[in-house]
């Protein structure tokens, strides 16, 4: 029981750290609430289904392919629809909101209502810990580390990196400083897209596929990201997991209550929300006005 | 035959002098008279279901569009009224005179209840932490079926009105006079506050405004126009179901507000009654129904980014540069200090 709970929910806080940190990178940088993040990654699980289950190509080229598709259909959106009215925020927020429902619906015409599953890489499982654990499993969450890993470098290390933390701390110093922070924005669009369809690519063969996969995991985020507060990744990777763990505790310890799991998590996220108003790592933007 | 001539000098001088006006007075009264164009059934329910919706819209804008609270969780108090209404109706028998204040009442009290703890928060952060409540209230539903029906909802005995144009017209002059309330609200003292509150929280605070005491009390006045809404919706559709707590029914209500223009309460109520029958007519192309949806709202927002009826003014008329009044576009002199307006004044600033 507790080798379950802490093997499924480093699986899915992993999951949800990568789509959180995607999130938090482009609000930091550009102040954008983006809702149709993870209909990025309902996309990109579809890019695969349709790449690698009806044309036939090899997984992981279907993977890099839609991975890459996937992060231009991003960086279009952003650069047609989001950048020139960036200065509306409610606009913004709505403008998002209409991308994520024309996602869903594109996928709807194309690939019908129906439940889908993706094939897995590997097959086969592992012990770990004493209980049985699929390679794929195994294989997402190990992928999944390495690209948070990767993140952390791109940040800590580049100099692409440092222009977006130096951009996210005081956009319009970081412009003063001679950066191009438009540029900056839209390529801090790309890398978080890209995040999104790498979550997407790698927890396609663990879930079934629908079009309307989006909304349950959005909701979570945006909860994981104000828990860990906004614009901070170590905050993310924290936030998703404390929910993911309250999620699979809630559904091991009732199973007949997992509808439960989501509202649970709400609750700890207020009370968290409630002792510290800003997140756990995020900074106070008092002085933004 | 005085009032008529004061009603003729009225219209002449302080509604046929703007564009905007015009509009606004045109659309009411062919809203009034919709029975004279058509006798179907379909049509006044789906104007009498615009009404509703426009009351809730507008509260949303009360709250988020003037105080800035952004609320993404404005089904709460829609949906807690809603239930609210039904459970009364359904287990004390109580009819809709009753139920629908009450439901109202319900509404106020769960916005003092989230107010009170929201009020730490800022932002972002508040605007996602109400997103949590009504997903709560959905597991609390479902965790008691009993008692709130689970995921059927609980059906109401009592109709709104007797027939499909009564409850047209209840909607229709409930969503005017609410309307007119909440625009009399954001026009007065208090609407000031809520403004600037908006703007600079912390300059208000330094000018010796208890914020505290505004921002709850936007809290309750938005969550009493929404429970309003809410109630009557119940009784409109015979059901509360968990479907008025979705996440989707506080996103329309944010699409609805800001597509029409966010901070003006008029603005709320053109974007449902724009983009709900638009959503009907749409029924004809069933498939692409949703797509073309948000299309037209990416497309609109992409030009429009402050909504349309901002546009639409903005286009029509313009500020007279001495005495800050309206006028309409086609005027080369201010109607009340008789200045010139010139449009290249305006245009070409270096």
């Amino acid at each position: 029981m507790l080798q379950d709970i802490i093997v499924i929910g480093l699986i899915n806080g992993s999951v949800y750290a990568l789509l959180a940190v995607g999130f938090s990178l482009i609000f930091g940088v550009a102040r954008i609430i983006n809702l149709a993040h993870t209909a990025f990654y309902m996309v990109a699980a579809y890019g695969i289904f349709y790449f690698a289950g009806t044309l036939h190509f090899h997984p992981i080229l279907s993977i890099i392919i839609s991975i890459i598709l996937v992060t231009g259909i991003g960086i279009v959106f952003y650069i047609f629809f989001i950048e020139p009215i960036r200065e509306h925020e409610t606009a913004v927020l709505i403008v998002t909101v209409a991308i994520a429902l024309i996602l869903q619906e594109l996928m709807l015409l194309q690939f019908g209502g129906h439940y889908r599953s993706v094939p897995s890489i590997i097959y086969g499982s592992a012990g770990l810990f004493g209980i049985l654990v699929t390679k794929q499993r195994l294989l997402s969450l190990g992928v999944i580390l390495l690209t948070l890993a990767a993140v952390g470098l791109l940040l800590r290390k580049t100099r692409l990196g440092l222009a977006i933390r130096a951009a996210a701390q005081d956009r319009e110093v970081a412009n003063l400083m001679g950066m191009n922070v438009a540029l900056i924005a839209a390529i801090t669009m790309g890398v978080s897209v890209a995040l999104a369809a790498i979550a997407g690519a790698i927890v396609a063969p663990l879930y079934v596929l629908e079009p309307h996969v989006w909304l349950s995991p959005l909701v979570l985020v945006l909860a994981v990201v104000i828990l860990g507060g906004l614009g901070s990744v170590k905050g993310s990777v924290i936030g998703a997991m404390i929910l993911a763990f309250v999620e699979v505790t809630v559904v091991f310890l009732m199973p007949q209550g997992s509808f439960l799991k989501l509202p649970i998590a709400m609750v700890i996220m207020l009370i968290i929300l409630l002792v510290r108003p800003e997140g756990l790592f995020g900074v106070y933007f008092e002085g933004e006005r | 035959m005085s009032v008529l001539r004061w009603l003729f000098r009225y219209v002449r001088n302080e509604v046929l002098v703007l564009p905007s006006r015009v509009i606004a007075v045109v659309f009411c009264l062919s809203l009034l008279l919709l029975p004279l164009f058509t006798s179907n059934h379909y049509h006044y329910r789906i104007m009498a279901l615009a009404g509703i919706f426009a009351i809730f819209a507008a509260s949303w804008d009360l709250l988020s569009g003037f105080v800035g609270q952004v609320s993404f969780g404005h089904a709460l108090f829609f949906g807690v009224a809603a239930y609210t209404a039904s459970l009364l109706n359904l287990r004390l028998g109580m009819t809709h005179y009753l139920t629908i204040p009450l439901g109202a009442v319900a509404a106020v009290a769960v916005g003092l209840i989230i107010g009170i703890p929201c009020l730490r928060l800022k932002g972002p952060y508040l605007g996602l932490a109400t997103l949590a409540f009504p997903i709560m209230m959905i597991g609390l539903i479902f965790t008691f079926p009993g008692f709130f029906g689970g995921e059927l909802g609980i059906s109401i005995k009592t109709k709104l009105a007797p027939t499909r144009l009564h409850d047209f017209y209840v909607c229709t002059l409930a969503m005017f006079s609410l309307g007119f309330i909440m625009w009399k609200i954001t026009d007065s003292k208090i609407g000031i506050i809520f403004h600037a509150i908006r703007e600079d929280e912390i300059a208000v605070r330094a000018s010796g405004i208890n914020t505290v005491k505004y921002k709850l009390l936007a809290f309750c006045l938005s969550g009493f126009f929404a429970g309003i809404a809410g109630a009557m919706y119940a009784h409109f559709q015979r059901v509360a179901t968990p479907l008025s707590l979705a996440v989707l029914m506080s996103f329309q209500a944010i699409i609805w507000s800001i597509f029409g223009g966010i901070a003006t309460i008029y603005g709320a109520i053109a974007g449902v009654y724009i983009l709900f029958p638009v959503m009907e007519i749409l029924r004809v192309v069933m498939e692409i129904r949703m797509l073309l949806f948000a299309a037209i709202v990416l497309l609109v927002l992409r030009f429009m980014p402050e909504g349309v009826t901002k546009w639409t003014r903005d286009r029509l008329e313009r500020e007279c540069p001495r005495c800050k009044v309206r006028n309409a576009f086609s005027r080369r002199e201010c109607r009340v200090c008789f200045s010139p307006i010139r449009r290249e004044l305006q245009k070409t600033t270096p």
